[in-house]
């Protein structure tokens, strides 16, 4: 009476093969990210030590460190995550909070996601002639960061406005009720349950811009400086665009010291990814609802 | 009408010629409605007939949608609440509400009653607890809270929850309180000690209550208001309404040939 009919096996056959090609798919999302971090570990490793991150370079970048480029690249992100949170989790408070929903919300909603689609490079142009010229910032780490914040700025409105609206409605009507008007409602109930994935958010968002190149080379990282900068309208360098002149600026560079450039330039990444989902998990072990 | 003393009026609320629509849609016709100060009126009806949208009118709550368009008057105590000086944060205040879904705020117990008196500023840190303690003695809540107040309040049954729902509106002394079917998400027993609470409350608020229950309007209420497709049918004494009904329609309802 309970035995296999027909089509019972036919259901079980396209069962297996479907799951077997989305497992497939899965493997092969894997390959390459198993393969670069493969092959900067097999090339870069040996460059890596201590010295190579404490260090300056040396002999015309073709020997020692990566000292200033790392301390520069930790100012780029951080200078740029204190201009972008702000304007952008207060953006998005607004949007999300306050904008009543008529066609020139919409029309700000479609702007940021267009912004987000801005290639880099336009980004370095338009911090050239903004932040650098105009503003006459020079060419230092504040026009970088800048230009860095304007570029994130898209998806940390995004990023926030996920959070705020994970917050249930019930809510806010609840203090709207009570005769709270929305901007007790917000800091009394809205932000304290939000601000833990919009900061997790914002920062995992901006720590990619670690990585961007095209906006800084013009607008604050240099090929090579002797000195750290001392504050933001300084020059600096950094190290994706270290990365990129070691790789194909200097003759005669040693092969191992540009895949050990690379594997720095990742690891920080992974670091800042790994630090805001730790976070993220410490402080949903405290979530209130 | 904020603080200053006014004479017992006879009707908490008043209503005259309100209509409502939801951008086309017209959710109230012509609406009189004169709820008697100090007593529970429940209102009942099938669903979709208005009851809610009545109740959020009322404190104005229904103005969040921006496709919402009133006309007609509504009172409370005497004062209009569409005047032109009225501030909404103290319409707010002077109404209070709760709702189907209890919605403590993720907040702990204490916060949670204090929010409403923290909002109007009513509270000094020399009276919090005592509005704390008078708040949650009034719902009946305060034996079986005191001594964890520092507590989420999600973590209470959803029996205390609601009743937090009704304590967090009285430090800030609202004149009325509209109940949207407080009881539905609770088991008999938590509807039981709600409807106990909403009778011990009665007197010192207007309660104007929905319900679909009639056992508990009839059990529950001084007055009732039976609606229908947006118009009042009928508003009586509760008895009469369940023994002599005026209208088929009522009668109708009542015995469940409808929703
Ligand atoms: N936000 C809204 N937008 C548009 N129409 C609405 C909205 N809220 C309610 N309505 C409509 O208005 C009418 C009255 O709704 P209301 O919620 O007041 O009914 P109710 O009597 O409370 O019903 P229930 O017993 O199911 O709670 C319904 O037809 C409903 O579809
Ligand atoms: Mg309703």
């Amino acid at each position: 009476m309970f035995e296999a009919t027909e089509l019972n096996d036919r259901n079980r056959r396209a069962e297996r093969l479907w799951r077997w090609l989305f497992g497939m798919m899965t493997g092969l999302l894997i390959v390459p990210v198993v393969l670069i971090l493969g092959v900067l570990i097999v090339k870069g490793g040996p460059a890596l030590s201590i010295d190579f991150l404490f260090t300056e370079p040396t002999d015309g970048m073709r020997a020692g460190g990566v000292f200033p480029a790392l301390i520069g690249t930790i100012w780029l992100v951080a200078v740029a995550l204190l201009v972008s949170v702000p304007i952008g989790v207060a953006a998005a408070v607004y949007l999300s909070e306050y904008a009543p929903d008529n066609w020139l919300t919409r029309l700000i909603n479609l702007c940021i996601i267009n912004l987000a689609g801005v290639p880099s490079i336009v980004h370095a142009l338009f911090g050239v002639g903004a932040f650098v010229l105009f503003f006459k910032f020079g060419i230092s780490i504040l026009a970088a960061s800048c230009t860095l914040a304007v570029l994130t700025l898209p998806v940390v409105i995004v990023a926030t406005r996920e959070s705020l609206q994970a917050v249930p409605q019930a809510f806010r009507e609840a203090c709207w009720n009570m005769g709270a008007t929305r901007w007790q409602t917000i800091r009394r109930v809205v932000l304290p349950n939000s601000i833990s994935g919009i900061l997790t958010g914002v920062i995992l968002e901006v720590s990619r811009t670690t990585g961007e190149t095209a906006p800084i080379m013009f607008t604050g990282a240099v090929f090579l400086l002797p000195f750290l900068p001392q504050s933001v309208f300084d020059p600096t360098m950094a190290m994706s665009l270290h990365l990129f002149v070691v790789s194909t600026q200097v003759p005669g560079v040693p092969d191992e010291l540009p895949y050990g450039v690379a594997l720095v330039l990742i690891g920080m990444v992974l670091c800042m990814n790994a630090l805001s989902i730790a976070f993220r998990v410490y402080l949903r072990g405290k979530k209130k609802w | 009408m904020a603080n200053e003393v006014t004479p017992t009026v006879e009707h908490a609320i008043e209503t005259s010629k309100l209509n409502l629509w939801y951008g086309t849609f017209q959710a109230l016709f012509d609406v009189d409605l004169a709820i008697k100060n100090g007593i529970v009126t429940s209102m009942i009806g099938p669903s979709g007939c208005g009851k809610s949208t009545f109740l959020r009118s009322v404190n104005r709550i229904v103005e969040r949608l921006g496709y919402v368009r009133t006309t007609g008057r509504i009172d409370v105590h005497g004062h209009d609440i569409f005047g032109e000086d009225v501030e909404l944060v103290q319409v707010r205040k002077q109404v209070g509400m709760v709702f189907q879904r209890p919605n403590p705020l993720p907040l702990s117990i204490r916060d949670n009653v204090l929010f409403g008196a923290r909002t109007h500023r009513l509270e000094t840190k020399s009276t919090r607890d005592e509005i704390v303690q008078s708040a949650l003695e009034q719902v009946l809540l305060w034996d079986s809270v005191k001594d964890r107040l520092g507590a989420r309040a999600t973590t209470l049954s959803l029996e205390e929850q609601q009743k937090l729902c009704i304590a967090r509106l009285l430090p800030v002394k609202p004149r009325v309180l509209l109940m949207d079917e407080p009881c539905s998400a609770l088991d008999p027993k938590g509807t039981e000690a709600v409807e106990e609470l909403i009778w011990e409350l009665r007197g010192q608020y207007t309660i104007l209550i929905v319900t679909h229950n009639m056992a508990q309007a009839r059990r529950a209420s001084d007055e009732c208001v039976f609606m229908l497709m947006g118009k009042v049918i009928e508003h009586t004494r509760t008895e009469e309404m369940f023994v002599a009904p005026a209208h088929r329609e009522t009668a109708d309802y009542i015995e469940g040939r409808y929703g």
